[in-house]
This record gives C-alpha cells, structure tokens and sequence, in this order.
C-alpha cells in the first residue's frame, strides 16, 4: 500500500497521520515532516499510527531522529500502533523512548 | 562551505566515485555515499558487487580503478546508494594455486570479513535458496541506537557469578511462557530478565552470538531422521555482525538494535553481558569447506597452511585461523573493540583460546603478540577476558595461560577435582583444597589473583549437573557420529543405576549430590559459573554433546522450575549468600595465616577434628573456616564461614572450632537435610543447637555462619 503522510498543527502541538508501508523509500518523507514540526516549535509530537501497516528499520530511525531533533523536553506519542510495527519498536526498546498509547486527546 | 570530499571524481557502470579512505574497514557511510574498503594482499584486482536486498543478482558490478588501491587495501566512495536496501560483496582476482595457499576466483562474490550486518540466515531455520549465488551478504549498519548513558557495567570480576546460556534454548521451548515470535531471542531474553534477577546470577554468558550458518553441516540422523544442525554455532561466518537468526526482528535487519537493547536492559538491572566468541577457526572448513569470505580474500593471510597448502586443523573442525599474523591479530583486536565500544559488552570469553597464541606453523609462542595486544589495549582495558586455556590440538594451558596481568582462565582443573571429590573419589582432598581457595596452586605463583579461575562444575561442553549424577558415561547416540563425540573423562557417578530411575533412594542421593556440587561450587575463592537450567535440574538424556540438536534436548523446559521448587530455591540462596558475603570473593590468595592479628587466620583447616584436617591420600572429608575479618583483604568486614564437606558414605560427627568470641552458628546450608531444611534465605539462618559438635550425613555439605 502506499505510504502517505500528513502533518497538522493544533493547540502548539504537531499531528503526524502515517498511513500504509514506511520502508526506506518513503522515511525521507516521514523525516521532513518531522524537520517541518520541530520548525514549528511544537509543544508536543503525536503520530497516529494505526494505519501504517509495515514499518522498516528506515522507519525506525526516523523515530530515533525525532527523538533527537524535538529535544528531550518535547514528549512523542505514538498513537495506535498495529501488532506487527508495535512489536518491532518494543523488541528494538524503542518503546521506552515514546508514549504509546491508544488514543490521544488534544484538548488535554 | 560544502565539504570537497563529497564530490565524486570518477564514474564507473552509470555509478559516480572517488577514491576512498581506507580505514575503516568495512561499509562505512559517510556524506553523499558509502566508504568502501577491503584488504587482500596476494590478489590482483577487485570488484564491489551490489545487489538490492535478496535480489537473485547483482545490480552493478564496479571495479576498483588501480589508483584507489593503497597499499594492500582497496578503497573507494560511491556516490547516491540507497543504504537501506543495499547488499554488498566482492570478487576477487588472483592465482589459484593450491600449494602456493591462494584460492582466487572471481566467479564467487565474497563477504566483507567487517561487514556490520549479515542476511542470508535472517530467519533461524528457514532455509535459503541453495541456487543464490552470494548465501551470506554484507549489509550495512547505522549507529544510532539510543543508549541513555549505558556504559559497561565494571563489576571486579570476583564479584560475578556467571550464567552460560544459549540465546535460542533459554526461550525456544513454549514453557518458556515467552510471547512466540520473541520465542528464541534476544527479545526472549530480555523478556526473562526477572527470572534472571530471581535466580541472583549477575552476568550472563552468551554462547556464539556472532553471525553463524545453522545450516553447516545439517543433515538427517540416519536411523532416527531427526533433522541435525549447528545449533550450538561455533563457527563463525561473520566476526563483527550478530547472528540474525537470534533477532526477533531479523527479518527486518533489526539485529543491532535488538541486541543492544537486551544489554542495554540487562545493565539497567546490574546483570553484565560476557560474549563467548570463536576466533580459532572459521565456518569456512578444510579444503572441502564453502568459500566464504577470507578463503577467497586472501587464505594465506587468514589460515594457518601447512607447506603442501592444506590447512592446519588446531580447532578440530578443519581449518585454524592464523591469529598471530598482523593482519588477523588487527582484525580481532578491531572485532572485540567495535563489541565493547559499539555494543557496551562487558567481557569475552575466549573459545579453545589456546590457539590464539600460536605461531603461523602451530607452534606455542612464548610472548604471543595477539594477547599481549588485547591485554594492554585501551579500549579493552576494562572488559573481562576469559580464555578457554586449551585447545583441540593438544596444547593444555589451564595455569600456564599468557595473562598479562589480564587473562582469566575457565578453569578445567576445578571442574574435574570438585567432580571426583563428590563422587567420592580418594586422593584429592589436596587438590580441593587447591580449587576450594582460587586454585593458588596454579595462579599464585604467577602474581595471578583468585579471580584468574573461573570455576565451573559443569558447561555447555559435557554433563548437565543432573545428568552428571545421572550417568556413569556420556549416551551420544542421537548424535549420528555412533557415540564417538563428546568427552570420555566424565567424573561423573550415577548413584546406582544409569540414567532415569523412580528409586526414591537413588533421587535423594542424586539431590543430595547435585546440592553438594552447587554448594562447593559458590563458596570457593574465583567467579563461579553456572550452566542455563542447572538451577531447575535440566536433563540432556546423558548427551553430553548435544551441539547439533535444535529440539527440545537443548530448549530449557520451563515446568522444570516448577517441578523442582525445592532445587530451584536451593540454588538461588547459594547465589545469594555468596554476594552477601564478601569474604567468598576475594580479590587476593589466602595467606593461610592471622595476618591482621585478629585472632584467626584468613582461612584455616579442619577435619572430624577441629584445626585438624586429614590430609592423607584415603581421605574424604575436609572442613574449612574463613575469618570474615579478612575479608576482601580485611578492607571490608564479615561473617566467619564455616564448610564441612563429608564425602565418605558415612555420617561423621565434625567438632566444630569455636566461632569469634559474642558470636555463634548459624546454619545456612545443610545438603544432608531434607527441604526446606537443606538451606535458608540469607540472614533468615537458625542458630544450631550444639556449638560445639555436629552429625554431618554421608555425602553432605554443612555450611555455618557466625553471628
């Protein structure tokens, strides 16, 4: 499926919707979006993930990279995650590094 | 200003280049392209294949133009590659010529021997398409793992005690509890780290982790058709990638990733990681062996040859790597250095380690260069370096072992008089002696400390303990090699009849056996090892070679814990009361002597009699104390230690001497007593009734503490 991926800002903080296969030709777009957020100066990263099918190690080191380009004082939700790219973020620690969670509510 | 050395200056098959840097070796990414560089010092010319990912064929082929080759090293940028789905190899021009030792063939693609990241065994099991031209392919690897201030955990290495695993049989079987993709792995294992803290081991032992073929070698048992495979991998394909088949998220490439997270989770609980690594020999094999990588790069270098060009076999499996040339030396020192720098491993543990310090033409070198240079290195300055002091052509070094100062020794002498000890064997109550105080007798002499043995009662190499007091010989039959393989000098007794038996007699003396082993074993002077499921009484059917077996004989069966609560408990409070009390670690040899003048000396002999042990070649029973005043070179502060050890097949009263003044026994550990008698919790000892005497059972271990 392809990939798309779409950035929103609401109340400071930067939406990211992922759908379909993140691999290592489209992580060059999953990474400008995240150079777009923290450009913007958002309070808070979250990205909604349960459309994203498949995500390769390219994908993952986007996460890595946004961990580091936000700055330790911006928090990362990782919103809804299939079973399949869930398991390949908690086996690679990763988890620990971002809050995953079911839904995410941006008036909170 | 744009940095000059990202333009390139050649171009080759549409591909824009320019010349490289030739250290690292290895794939390294640098800005606009790959850095290249690869050494061989007999061949002529060289060419960099590239495949995409699993692609049946190589997507461009580029020679080094001859101006890009410094040296013996061929180097080179290329320009615009997507890394992620890259696969990478080389072919090799040069003379062929058996007797002169070179095996050029530019029709086989060759592995980077520095290639970070191996495919072609993603998955473990699955089998590969035997027709692909390049079966083991160099990838590359990115560092970016986010390791939150881990460093290398520094524990004094007296103060560990060593857990041997396998990564696939601690959590392959489906008792393991284990979710079942992660069955297997590292991300098994990482889901197990409680278990790991329950049992109070502080250092794991991971047997070959580097990237190996399960596949060499397989074959069909021919009378039981079980399916036979390198499971237990020693033998290396790739020295600096993890094996992706241990990876949970191999089939992505995520080995790295998974693997340092494992340790990166185990340092956060104080369990440190020692690697078992392999450099005596490679999977490449003898003459008849696959050509890999280093055959075809440049077997001279690599391979110890004999002059009519065959290879030397010092490892027992047809080929031995030549350790001591420079090249080979630089290319080991680089592997341990990338594990502990890139990785934070905290040590090695060196397979048939014997090897490492022999010449070019197998000869024993008195200063070998290769351990001398990891000795001293810098960036190994505080990793544990264990040699397995022997190797398969016959040099035996337990105690004579090159240390530097720095080598530890798995200590094969233990093993052997600590088994004859407590199946009842006489004349080696001096030698207990010896084992029980860090073996001073082989270290001491040298200005090694206690900690140079490792001591171990049994490995991955021979008996489980409950096999050990199960079988009388080894039974290799499933095997396939009709009984030939594993080891003959078992020490091992089984308690009246071979093998199972529901003769409850016979299971209480194996208990009581089994509990002696693990008793003796974690109050001796060194750094105890324990092999994985010993703790919950593991069973191998008396195969005391099962390196080929991926089923259920080698996957730990969790139920076991379950089934032997009683064992289980026994085992994890004799690894507690070993860490709570320093005076079984110490970093020094015993003076045999009241070298602080507090009344007693450091460690002090007994027998039936107090202060009198029986020394003679008939004896079976030795009792010893250790002054907790002395501890740790009577830096710290402990508790007196007393150890009975009756071996004879008759209980014995033992007179006890008399604790330190205020102070009285306690038992901890009784392996006569029935459970929950046989031991208690740490700090939870009763007192004992009489002060002065104590009826220790035939075959028993007591252990007292003063307080």
């Amino acid at each position: 499926m392809a990939f798309s991926i779409e950035l929103e800002t609401i109340n400071g903080q930067a939406k990211l919707t992922l759908i379909g296969e993140l691999d290592g030709g489209t992580a060059p777009l999953f990474k400008e979006k995240i150079e777009a957020a923290a450009e913007a100066n958002a309070t808070k990263l979250v990205l909604f993930m349960d459309q994203l099918e498949y995500m390769s190690s390219a994908g993952l080191r986007v996460l890595v990279f946004a961990k580091q380009k936000m700055g330790t004082g911006v928090e990362i939700f990782l919103v809804g995650t299939q079973e399949m790219v869930n398991d390949t973020i908690e086996q690679t620690g990763l988890h620990q590094s971002f809050h995953m969670v079911d839904s995410y509510d941006f008036t909170a | 200003m744009e940095r000059i050395d990202v333009h390139p200056t050649h171009t080759s098959n549409g591909y824009q280049l320019r010349c490289g840097q030739p250290f690292p070796f290895g794939a390294t990414i640098v800005p606009g392209g790959v850095n290249f560089s690869i050494y061989s010092s007999h061949s002529t010319a060289c060419t960099l294949v590239l495949f995409e990912k699993r692609a049946p064929q190589p997507f461009v082929e580029i020679p080094f133009p001859e101006s890009f080759r410094i040296g013996n090293v061929y180097c080179m940028v290329v320009f615009d590659l997507d890394f992620e789905n890259l696969e990478y190899g080389y072919r090799m021009e040069g003379p062929n010529n058996f007797q002169q030792g070179h095996w050029f063939d530019p029709s086989k693609v060759l592995l980077d021997p520095y290639a970070k990241v191996v495919s072609g065994r993603d998955v473990w099991g699955t089998q590969p398409n035997w027709d692909d031209i390049y079966q083991h392919r160099g990838r590359l690897s990115f560092d970016d793992f986010d390791w939150e201030n881990d460093s290398p955990l520094d524990v004094p290495l007296e103060d560990m005690v060593i857990y041997e695993m396998h990564v696939r049989g601690f959590t392959k079987d489906p008792s393991s509890g284990v979710k079942e993709n992660h069955r297997g792995t590292f991300a098994g294992i990482l889901a197990k780290i409680p278990y790991l803290q329950e049992l109070g081991i502080n250092t794991v032992e991971l047997m070959p982790v580097f990237e190996f073929d399960e596949f060499e070698h397989s074959r069909y048992h021919p009378e039981t058709g079980e399916f036979l495979v390198n499971y237990w991998g020693y033998s290396t394909v790739n020295f600096f990638a993890p094996k992706a088949g241990y990876a949970a998220t191999g089939k992505f490439g995520m080995q790295i990733d998974e693997l340092k997270n494992l340790v990166k989770e185990l340092h956060k609980v104080g369990i440190s990681v020692i690697l078992d690594v392999v450099f005596n020999h490679t999977a490449e094999g003898n003459e008849r062996g696959p050509t890999i990588s280093f055959r075809g790069l440049d077997n001279k270098t690599y391979y110890m040859l004999t002059p009519e060009g065959y290879y030397f076999n010092f490892s027992g499996t047809g080929n031995t790597l030549n350790c001591n040339n420079p090249i080979v030396r630089g290319m080991v020192l680089d592997c341990l250095r990338y594990w502990t720098a890139e990785f934070h491993i905290d040590g090695f543990r060196f397979d048939l380690a014997s090897i490492l310090g022999r010449d070019p033409w197998g000869y024993p070198l008195a200063n070998p260069p290769l351990l001398e240079t990891l000795a001293f290195d810098p960036i190994l300055a505080r990793s544990k370096l264990i040699a397995e002091a022997w190797d398969a052509g016959g040099l035996y070094q337990v105690g004579s072992f090159p240390s530097y100062g720095r080598w530890a020794e798995w200590n094969g002498k233990y093993r052997d008089s600590v088994r004859k000890f407590i199946k009842g064997d006489a004349g080696v109550i001096g030698e207990m002696a010896q084992r029980l105080q860090g073996s001073p007798d082989l270290y001491r002499g040298a200005g090694r400390p206690p900690s140079t043995s490792i001591n171990f009662v049994t490995a991955h190499d021979g008996f489980t303990l409950a096999d050990l007091v199960a079988y009388n010989g080894k039974h290799n039959y499933a095997n396939g090699e009709n009984g030939n393989d594993g080891a003959n000098d078992n020490y091992s007794w089984n308690c009246g009849v071979e093998g199972a038996t529901d003769n409850p007699d016979i299971l209480k003396l194996r208990a009581r056996q089994m509990r002696n082993a693990i008793a003796i074993l974690l109050v001796s002077q060194g750094v105890p090892m324990l092999l994985m499921g010993d703790e919950m009484g593991k069973t191998q059917g008396g195969n005391n070679n099962t390196y080929c077996h991926d089923s259920p004989l080698n996957w730990l069966n969790w139920h076991l814990v379950e089934q032997n609560q009683d064992w289980f408990r026994f085992v994890k409070h004799c690894i507690a009361f070993r860490l709570a009390h320093p005076v079984l670690r110490n970093s020094e040899h015993f003076q045999n002597c009241d070298y602080l003048g507090v009344g007693f000396p450091d460690i002090s002999w007994h027998g039936v009699k107090a202060w009198h042990a029986d020394w003679s070649s008939d004896g079976r029973v030795l009792a010893f104390m250790l002054c907790g005043q002395h501890a740790k070179g009577g830096r710290v502060k402990d508790n007196q230690i007393y150890v009975a050890m009756n071996m004879h097949y008759e209980s014995l009263w033992f007179e006890l001497p008399a604790p330190p003044v205020g102070t009285a026994w306690h038992v901890f550990a009784n392996t006569g007593a029935q459970p929950p008698e046989d031991i208690h919790a740490p700090g939870q000892e009763p007192p004992l009734e009489s002060q002065s005497s104590l009826l220790i059972g035939d075959r028993s271990v007591v252990i007292l503490i003063a307080k």
